[in-house]
Formats: structure tokens, C-alpha cells, sequence
């Protein structure tokens, strides 16, 4: 059966060049990085090779690049970390209603140890408004969290903006840029990031890798304590393999943002316009210009995305009904309720996020199968023939 | 066989029972999809490890059924119910308890789980059957179809089917209804499926260390609910910490001392009573239900059949006399010890299931 992967933020294939980066580290490089003999030296050269293209990637010096285990843990650092180290100046953090729930579940976490949090509404894009950012913030503010671009609709936010406004009031900015890394360009100093969270699968890497920026002068604690790796900031012997892998990443995505998702936004317009003009009744979540290239978020109404998912895989397609994170359970999702989207139209709200490997024949057969699958379940649909 | 070939979803738990339905659907050459309702949030609990026995079925893990599936090499999906089972089952479950009843999750959770949400989700997918591990048979039967008994008599789950429809049972498939537990268990070793080797636990799936009590507190809150224990005949014997601890015929835990032993008789929500009394007050010659399903077409007159009043109760001859609004009177030809509101009274003709109700 043909098979189509349109879940790239999901997770995304390792490009051969990153498998042949990391097999000698599981092979003959086998030594621990900090070790001071030779099976050290080995590798220690690539781990510090890899910070400097994942650096390079989003504009900062290789001494701020923390390597880490995934991106929640990233997130989590983040926040705990600058809560922790931050306890004498404040409270409160400011973030959004449609975060990962790295960071959403985390904030709940420390609000049930003291903190204070905002959460700020989105209109019906999924935006927020930056001047409800600005009035957001008080004196006990140490921190703003937003995601550079939602994983779900693919919304991108401000970030320029909200760097701004966290620099004037001296507040902290912490974003979750793993949606948005390897798809649009990402410049920590254009936007006044402090603290920025990337993960390797995402972006044609390993599972099990992820990067925080942390820019010099951050006072944090960590969230894992150990040994002295990464300048104290993150015990933890270093995944050697997964880092270089990584490194490698980041490089590819560094010289083929502009080619690759130029095409991937072309594929992803058209498969947007095929079912828009195919399909009745089809509502576009998300933003629709400044969108992450790759993503697609529409709902078919009447129609449940677990069954449309399901009617998908029978044929081969592999897509979303939001998060993978999220797909255990089928409450609404989080960004669609703060979207204000209605209930059924919320359950049926399907995610395609594609990638350079995808074609337009994919993009075709996609627009193939989708029609007759929407119509069959819509027949079978309780709320389809009550409106009938 | 390709002429037969269909498209048939399984529901499996990963017990031994529906990984085997799963694999001899699938060795009989159909195409066999594998799908599991996620219907609790497994993070809140811990669930002994094994399947259930004295209850209808098990529910051992996500991950056990979708090793069950990929070893046997078959799509698999979970399906996620959890609103839905809170629902139909658990906010029932402890309705029952409180309003004096006690209740049977499994046939409400078969009722409204799997022969309708999960039968709706197989069609979404264009499946032509969903089969199910149950002990119990369904055949064509003039022109429809016939519930029966599973031939294991020990392990006969026709009890917790009862609420099938005509429609539902042109769709519903039981493979396993010909054979033993010991024939089972040799597919599974044949087939060198990984959960052979599981043991039985006579649990409800959501209350896995059986302390129902204390589930239904952690769900409900506790207090509220005591009150007095009262001999039928009047008499305040005691005090209770709510009725929703006791069941009709339960003899021991009540703490009372009197001449003879003494049994729950009744439980009266109203007034928050527990009504005691000696052995022969537990007897009782007729009962009504509500809700009833005829698997047959409905009698016009009263019929004599066999009436199971629990899962594990032998039938008992009885005559059943059909009422208005779904009603229906089951008269025993000897009185019956330990009639209890909320568990289901199912009618039978030898092996065949005639339909069934809830007791009110």
C-alpha cells in the first residue's frame, strides 16, 4: 500500500547524512567526552563540533547551547530552573493558552508550589494580542513563556514583538522554538530570546537529543544535578551519537531552510486549496498567513478526527488529530478550546504537517482519498443527519 | 475462503481470550484489524497483573494488546472512551450503589461501550463484523439470529450479553463460543502468543484491588449515607456507615448480635436503612425488571423460561409475563434466595438467551 507521512511535527525521518554522523559513536568512538585520555578526546571533539552548528542555526555562541535529553525537558528546565533561581525577585510567569504541554502542565506544576501564572486568551487564529502581554506583567514577573510557533496550528507568534516587550520591562523570555526550528529561520538576538528550547527529532534528527539556548549571564538552576557537564547547567553523561546527530541537523536544516520549505509551503497550499475546494463545509485552525509553512489544521464537520485518523492508516496516510502528545486522550484539544472553535468541530479538527520528503503526488493522493472517506463518515454521522 | 474473506475488527484487551479470537480470525484468512477501548485513565491505577474472570472481561493493558497485535501481525488502534465509560458506567455504577442497588458494570459497559461505540467505530472503518472474546454464540437462526450459551458451561458469559440487538448481532461475532477455556489456552500455546500464561482475577477492571468501597468514596466522598440497620419487622438494631457498603444477602460485617444469623435483606435509600433479617426473609417468588430486551420477538403472553439472577446463579424454571414500557415479571416456581435490584435477570430456553431486563 502506498504510504504517506504528513506528521512531521510529529516527528520527522533521520536524513541519511545525520545516521552516517552518529554511527561511529556507536561503533569505534566510544568514549565519555570528559574523560581526559584519548577514548575522550575522540569524541569530545564532535559534541563540541555539534554545538557550534546548532549555534549557528539560530544566531548565538556555542557556549550558550545546553544539550538536553528532549525538548520537554528543555521546557521544564527552563521554567523550573528560572523559578528556582529566580525566587527573590518574583512569582509570576506569563504564558499563552495554546503552549505545549511541556510547558502548560509544567506551569501548573509550579503553580501548585507557589507561582503565580497568566495565561493569556488567543483570538480565533490562535493569536494572542501583545499589548494583553504588556499589561500582563507586574512587578513579581520574572518570566514570559511563549512558543515561537504552535505545534498544532502552526500559529507563530511575535516573537519580535514579545522580545521587545520582555526587554523593556526586564523580564525573561523563554520560548519554545521546536516547532519552528528547521521550517523558518530563527534568530535568538532578533528576537531577545533568553531561553530557547529545540529537540533533534523534529528537525531530521535522532529522538532522545535537544538543545536550550541559554543566553550568557542566565542565572538558572538545574533541573538535573550531577556531574559538571555542559557548564553545570545539565548533569548527565552526554549522548555523544544523539548530540552529533543533532549537530548535523541543524546544519542541513541551516542550508536548506529556503529551498526545502519553500517547496513544502507550496505542497502545503495546495493540498490546503484541494480540500477546501473539494471538500463542503471544511474550517481552516490556525492562521492564515503567518503559519509555520508545513502546517495544515482544518475541521470536518460532523465528522470525529479519531475515525477520520483511523479511515487515514487503513489507506496508508499518516496524519494528526492535534499533538501526539495529546492523542491519548479525546478531550478537545486545549488550542482549539482557547481558539474558541465549537466542541464537534473541535473533535474533528485534523493535522497534516508535511515535509521535504513529501511530493505533490502524495499531496494528490491525499486529495484522492479524503473525499469519499469525509462523505462516508459524515453519512454515518448522528450530528450529519439530525442537520439533514 | 476468499469468498468468505471479511473485514473484521477485534476488540482485544490483552487477555488471552481476544488475543485468540484475533489470531484464528486472522489464520482463518480474514482481515483482522485490532482495536482496544482506552476507557480509563490507566496513569490513576495500578491494575494487578492478570484478566478477569468472575466479571465479563478483562482489561489488562494497552500495551499488552498491541504486542497481542503486532506479533500476530494485524493493524491496531485504541480507541479512546474514557468520557463515555464515566458515563455509561462508573457515574451508573455509583448511582446503583447509592440508591440501594447493586450494580453489574460489565453488561452496561458491553450495552454501550463495545456493541455500540466500538460496533460504530468498525463501521467507520468498513468492517463487515466485530468479534469479541466472549464465551457465548451467536448463529443464524431462521430469519435471524439466535444468542446462545458458550459451550464451556463454566465460562458461559451470555449473562453479560443479554442487551444485544437484532441489528447488533448480524455484526457482533464470538469466536471463541465453541470452545473451552483448556481449547483457548492451546491456541494461545499453539500460537505462541506471549499472554498464554495469564492468570484470572475475579475483579471489576476499575476497581482492580476490589475495594469497592473505597472507590466509590473516592469518586462519591464519603459520610452522608449512614444510618440504621432495621429488622424487617421493625426493630433499630444498630447503625451503618452507609448503605452503599452492604448487598442483599450479605451476612457477614454487620456486627449485630442476635439469635440467629442474620442477613441484608433490603437496603432503603430514602431513608438510609439497611433492613436485616433471618434466612427466610431473603426468599422471594417474583421480581420485576425494567429495561427489558427481547432477543426473541416480543411474547404476547407469559412464557415459562429459565431465569439467571447473577452471573454465577444456576437458571431456575420461572414464567415470565411481559408488561407495559418495557417491564417484565419473572415468577419463580420456587422462591429465590438473594433477588438484588441492579443486577440483570436474563430469560433462557435451554442454551438460548430470550432477552433479560435489569432488576428494580
Amino acid at each position: 500500500m502506498k504510504q504517506v507521512y504528513m506528521d512531521y511535527n510529529a516527528t520527522t525521518p533521520v536524513r541519511p547524512e545525520v545516521l552516517e554522523e552518529m554511527l561511529p559513536f556507536f561503533r569505534e568512538h566510544f568514549g565519555n567526552p570528559s574523560s581526559v585520555h584519548w577514548a575522550g578526546r575522540q569524541v569530545s571533539g564532535a559534541v563540541e563540533n555539534a554545538r557550534e552548528q546548532v549555534a549557528r542555526l539560530i544566531n548565538c555562541s556555542p557556549a550558550e547551547i545546553v544539550f538536553t535529553s528532549c525538548g520537554s525537558e528543555g521546557d521544564n528546565m527552563s521554567l523550573k530552573g528560572t523559578v528556582d533561581a529566580l525566587r527573590d525577585k518574583g512569582n509570576h510567569i506569563v504564558t499563552t493558552t495554546v503552549e505545549h504541554p511541556a510547558v502548560l502542565s509544567t506551569c501548573q506544576y509550579l503553580e501548585k508550589n507557589g507561582c503565580e501564572v497568566t495565561y493569556l486568551p488567543v483570538d480565533e487564529h490562535g493569536m494572542i494580542d501583545s499589548a494583553q502581554l504588556e499589561k500582563a506583567i507586574t512587578e513579581k514577573t520574572i518570566l514570559i513563556s511563549i512558543m515561537w510557533g504552535n505545534n498544532e496550528t502552526g500559529t507563530l507568534f511575535p516573537v519580535e514583538e514579545i522580545g521587545a516587550i520582555a526587554q523593556k520591562y526586564k523580564v525573561r523570555f523563554h520560548t519554545d522554538a521546536v516547532q519552528a526550528i528547521g521550517k523558518i529561520p530563527v534568530d535568538v538576538q532578533k528576537a531577545n530570546v533568553d531561553l530557547l528550547v529545540l529537540s533533534g527529532h523534529k528537525v531530521g534528527g535522532p529522538k532522545g537529543v535537544g538543545a536550550v539556548y541559554v543566553r550568557r549571564g542566565t542565572r538558572m538552576t538545574p533541573l538535573i544535578h550531577g556531574g559538571h557537564q555542559e557548564r553545570n547547567r545539565r548533569a548527565g553523561t552526554h549522548n555523544v551519537a544523539a548530540i552529533a546527530g543533532l549537530g548535523k541537523a541543524c546544519e542541513l536544516a541551516g542550508e536548506r531552510i529556503e529551498g526545502d520549505y519553500q517547496r513544502v509551503r507550496d505542497l502545503r497550499d495546495r493540498l490546503e486549496r484541494g480540500i477546501m475546494e473539494r471538500i463542503p463545509e471544511v474550517k481552516l485552525n490556525g492562521h492564515p498567513e503567518k503559519r509555520l509553512p508545513n502546517t495544515l489544521n482544518v475541521s470536518f464537520a460532523y465528522i470525529e478526527g479519531e475515525s477520520l485518523l483511523l479511515n487515514f492508516d487503513m489507506k496508508g496516510i499518516a496524519a494528526s488529530s492535534g499533538s501526539a502528545c495529546t492523542s491519548g486522550s479525546l478531550e478537545p484539544s486545549h488550542v482549539m478550546g482557547a481558539m474558541g472553535v465549537e466542541i464537534a468541530l473541535a473533535h474533528s479538527s485534523t493535522r497534516f504537517s508535511l515535509g521535504p520528503d513529501n511530493t505533490e503526488e502524495d499531496v494528490d493522493y491525499v486529495l484522492e482519498v479524503l473525499p469519499p472517506i469525509v462523505e462516508r463518515l459524515r453519512e454515518m454521522s448522528p450530528l450529519y443527519k439530525k442537520k439533514a | 475462503m476468499t469468498a468468505s474473506k471479511k473485514r473484521i475488527v477485534v476488540a482485544m484487551s490483552g487477555g488471552v481470550d481476544s488475543s485468540v479470537a484475533a489470531a484464528l480470525l486472522k489464520e482463518q484468512g480474514h482481515e483482522v484489524i485490532g482495536m482496544t477501548m482506552q476507557i480509563w485513565d490507566y496513569s490513576s491505577f495500578t491494575a494487578k497483573n492478570g484478566e478477569t474472570f468472575g466479571t465479563c472481561c478483562s482489561l489488562d493493558d494497552v500495551h499488552d494488546a498491541r504486542r497481542v497485535a503486532e506479533q500476530i501481525g494485524i493493524p491496531f488502534y485504541v480507541v479512546n472512551f474514557e468520557k463515555q465509560f464515566q458515563r455509561a458506567v462508573i457515574d451508573r455504577f455509583c448511582d446503583d450503589y447509592f440508591a440501594g442497588r447493586t450494580p453489574n458494570p460489565c453488561v452496561l459497559c458491553n450495552q454501550v461501550l463495545k456493541f455500540e461505540l466500538l460496533l460504530r467505530r468498525a463501521r467507520e472503518l468498513e468492517a463487515d463484523l466485530l468479534a469479541t472474546g466472549h464465551y457465548a454464540r451467536i448463529a443464524e437462526e431462521g430469519a435471524g439470529y439466535a444468542l446462545r450459551k458458550g459451550h464451556d458451561r463454566d465460562k458461559d458469559q451470555s449473562y453479560f450479553l443479554f442487551t444485544l440487538t437484532a441489528e447488533q448481532m448480524t455484526r457482533v461475532r464470538f469466536p471463541l463460543g465453541g470452545m473451552t477455556k483448556e481449547d483457548v489456552r492451546g491456541h494461545a500455546v499453539r500460537l505462541g502468543l506471549k499472554v498464554a500464561e495469564k492468570a484470572e482475577s475475579q475483579d471489576i477492571c476499575f476497581v482492580p484491588d476490589g475495594d469497592y468501597v473505597r472507590f466509590l468514596e473516592e469518586e462519591r466522598g464519603s459520610g452522608q449515607m449512614d444510618g440504621e440497620i432495621v429488622h424487617a419487622y421493625g426493630q433499630v438494631l444498630g447503625r451503618h456507615r452507609g448503605i452503599y457498603r452492604y448487598t442483599i444477602g450479605q451476612r457477614r460485617g454487620l456486627g449485630l448480635s442476635w439469635p440467629e444469623p442474620l442477613f441484608v435483606v433490603g437496603l432503603d435509600a430514602d431513608k438510609k436503612r439497611v433492613i436485616v433479617g433471618e434466612r427466610e426473609l431473603l426468599e422471594r417468588d417474583r421480581l420485576t425488571v425494567r429495561e427489558t430486551n427481547w432477543l426473541v420477538p416480543v411474547p404476547g403472553e407469559p412464557i415459562e423460561a429459565r431465569c439467571r439472577i447473577r452471573y454465577r446463579h444456576g437458571e431456575v424454571p420461572a414464567v415470565i409475563i411481559p408488561l407495559a414500557g418495557q417491564r417484565a415479571e419473572v415468577r419463580f416456581a420456587e422462591p429465590q434466595k438473594g433477588i438484588t435490584p441492579g443486577q440483570a435477570a436474563v430469560f433462557y430456553e435451554d442454551d438460548r438467551v430470550l432477552g433479560g431486563g435489569w432488576i428494580e
